[in-house]
């Protein structure tokens, strides 16, 4: 029963983990950016999810608005930051988006305190008894159904509507896709809302899962995203989600097992690094 | 007096780490996000051989060896992904580091490691050494840029594709960066150890090897002068303007991010823009 319990714990980490990656796999898939600052945004939705909620009482007009706002901000990143170093070779953006990461930390710190923030009335908090003496919240069933509806219905609209086939042919060969009439700049900023968006969601999701928002929430899930995007193979959809909620799920075993050895996020990194040596082109890359 | 020679002993510190850093991601162009793992390296074996009894000046060199034989291992790493994946690589062994560290009881585990013996040579004696160190990085840094040596890291830096297609070993090259940029990264360590006789996993984590990249980042990537001076400046600003120590990471984030967004240059790419010395520098006046 505990290994049941232990699966079920990793894929609800592990479909925050894939929200919060999902941005990052579309910002590389699209200019080829290692975007750490992306976290940021994470912690910005989780920040203005307690904020809204706890003004307005309404949890549905949280989420919504932290989403619109970490997507926003996401478009608002992208123009003031990566739009000019796209020219530039990878690492200077790559440290930028660093500084900015860890600056934004510092500044949601001095902005909303080091303690953090709760929910005054933490919804979905509601215990769910399911059989064989399994037991969830309310709240981490939900993490799991609506990031799953999420991703069904972005990989709907990728493949059945005219943005998502532009995005999908501006990731392939942007220079042709450009010649066919597509605005990259139009798809890039669509790649940074929708990828914000969800990273602010997630936010959301996590500040209720803990009942707490503090400024370096984003750090963890941050690096790990981007361990989690190698493993799937740099800019694979369906390869960032596999590994995202591999990882959730070895986790919740390696912390059983392993944690005498390792600390929860080394587990992670140990796990990226013996991949690595193995199949350096990622898990689930194609060669 | 005593504070100055401290400040002194850190700057010089901090000034060997920075130019092991520029040595791999200024030379040779190889990001590495986790820089401080192997500093930390080099700090733990010099505080446990310390407290073994050895000698000071004897755990200088198994702290160089140690840490770049680790380094070794992760350029062997580095060599079979592809220059993104290298960031993260690295990142990734600096979170095993601390990780692996903080969980074991004989290397001091939470606690860290205190209590590490003098290092017998005086404040001032061992002020001198570091600085000397300091001086012997530096001399080596320019006399490889100058090199053969250096010209390949250069190539590989601009255009690995191209150097392979020259027939250049680019493999050995870039280990050979690593082997180099670690192992002084395992001196600085030691330096460390013994300069503040504390040390925990704390101190060489994700922070201090942004921190030592901004450094790099700060003086403009490749360029000795401005590393130095960058090493310099921003180590001892946090001891100097309380504000700066309190907002260090805001001012150290932002630092990075307005480099990199206006002048990825750095400090040397601003001077080379305001001062061109030769009148063959593009944009020169004649």
């Amino acid at each position: 029963m505990l290994a049941i319990e232990l699966v079920a714990q990793g894929l609800i980490q592990g479909s925050i983990y894939a929200l919060v990656a999902l941005g990052l796999t579309l910002v590389y898939g699209l200019l080829r950016i290692l975007h750490v600052a992306h976290a940021a945004l994470f912690t910005l939705g989780g920040y203005v999810g307690v904020l809204v909620c706890n003004a307005s009482g309404s949890l549905a007009l949280g989420f919504l608005i932290a989403a619109l706002v970490a997507g926003f901000g996401g478009v608002a990143m992208f123009r003031l930051a990566y739009q000019p170093l796209l020219s530039k070779p990878p690492y200077v953006a790559l440290i930028a988006s660093i500084g900015l990461f860890i600056a934004s930390e510092e500044a949601f710190r001095i902005i909303f305190g080091a303690q953090g923030m709760s929910f005054t009335n933490p919804a979905l908090q509601q215990q769910l008894v399911l059989g064989w003496g399994l037991q969830f919240k309310l709240a981490e069933i939900l993490v799991m159904v609506s990031t799953a509806s999420i991703i069904g219905v972005l990989a709907w609209l990728q493949a059945r509507t005219r943005i998502g086939i532009a995005c999908q042919a501006t990731v392939s060969d942007p220079q042709m896709a450009q010649s066919f009439g597509i605005s990259l700049l139009k798809v890039r900023d669509i790649n940074f809302f929708v990828g914000s968006a969800l990273a602010g969601f997630a936010g959301v999701w996590v500040a209720l899962l803990n009942n707490l928002v503090e400024p370096t929430m984003g750090s963890v899930p941050s690096y790990k995203a981007l361990a989690i995007i190698v493993l799937g193979g740099l800019g694979s959809v369906p390869g960032t989600l596999a590994a995202a909620l591999l990882l959730g799920v070895i986790e919740a075993f390696g912390t059983i097992y392993l944690g005498d050895i390792l600390d929860r996020n080394a587990i992670a990194f140990a796990f990226l690094i013996a991949v690595l040596m193995v199949r350096p082109q990622g898990l689930f890359a194609r060669s | 007096m005593n504070y100055e020679i401290s400040l002194i002993t850190t700057m010089a510190i901090a000034v060997m780490f920075a130019l092991s850093l520029n040595l791999i991601t200024g030379f040779c162009g190889q990001i590495s996000l986790g820089h401080a793992t192997f500093q930390g390296i080099g700090a733990y074996a010099a505080a446990m051989l310390g407290k073994a009894g050895w000698p000071f000046l004897a755990t200088l060199p198994v702290s160089m060896v140690l840490a770049g034989l680790l380094g070794v291992i992760v350029g062997l790493a580095s060599l079979r992904v592809r220059a993104d994946f290298l960031a993260i690589t690295t990142m990734g062994v600096g979170f095993l580091f601390v990780g692996i560290v903080r969980q074991q009881e004989s290397l001091g585990g939470e606690l860290g490691v205190s209590s590490i013996p003098d290092h017998g040579l005086g404040r001032v004696g061992f002020m001198a050494l570091a600085l000397l160190m300091c001086a012997g990085i530096a001399a080596l840094s320019v006399y490889i840029k100058r090199s053969w040596m250096g010209r390949v890291f250069n190539g590989i830096a601009e255009d690995e594709d191209t150097m392979r297609v020259l027939g250049i070993d680019v493999p050995r090259y870039k280990l050979a960066a690593f082997a180099m940029g670690t192992s002084l990264a395992g001196l600085s360590g030691a330096f460390y150890t013994y300069h503040l006789t504390f040390i925990g996993a704390e101190s060489f984590g994700f922070v201090e090897s942004i921190t030592v990249l901004s450094m790099v980042v700060f003086g403009g990537i490749g360029s000795v002068p401005g590393v130095i001076i960058a090493a310099a400046l921003l180590s001892v600003l946090p001891a100097w303007f309380q504000v700066i120590g309190d907002y260090k990471l805001l001012v150290y984030g932002g630092l990075l991010f307005v480099m990199m967004r206006f002048s990825p240059g750095g400090m040397a790419g601003l001077a080379a823009r305001f001062f061109p010395t030769t009148p063959l520098v593009k944009g020169g006046k004649p």
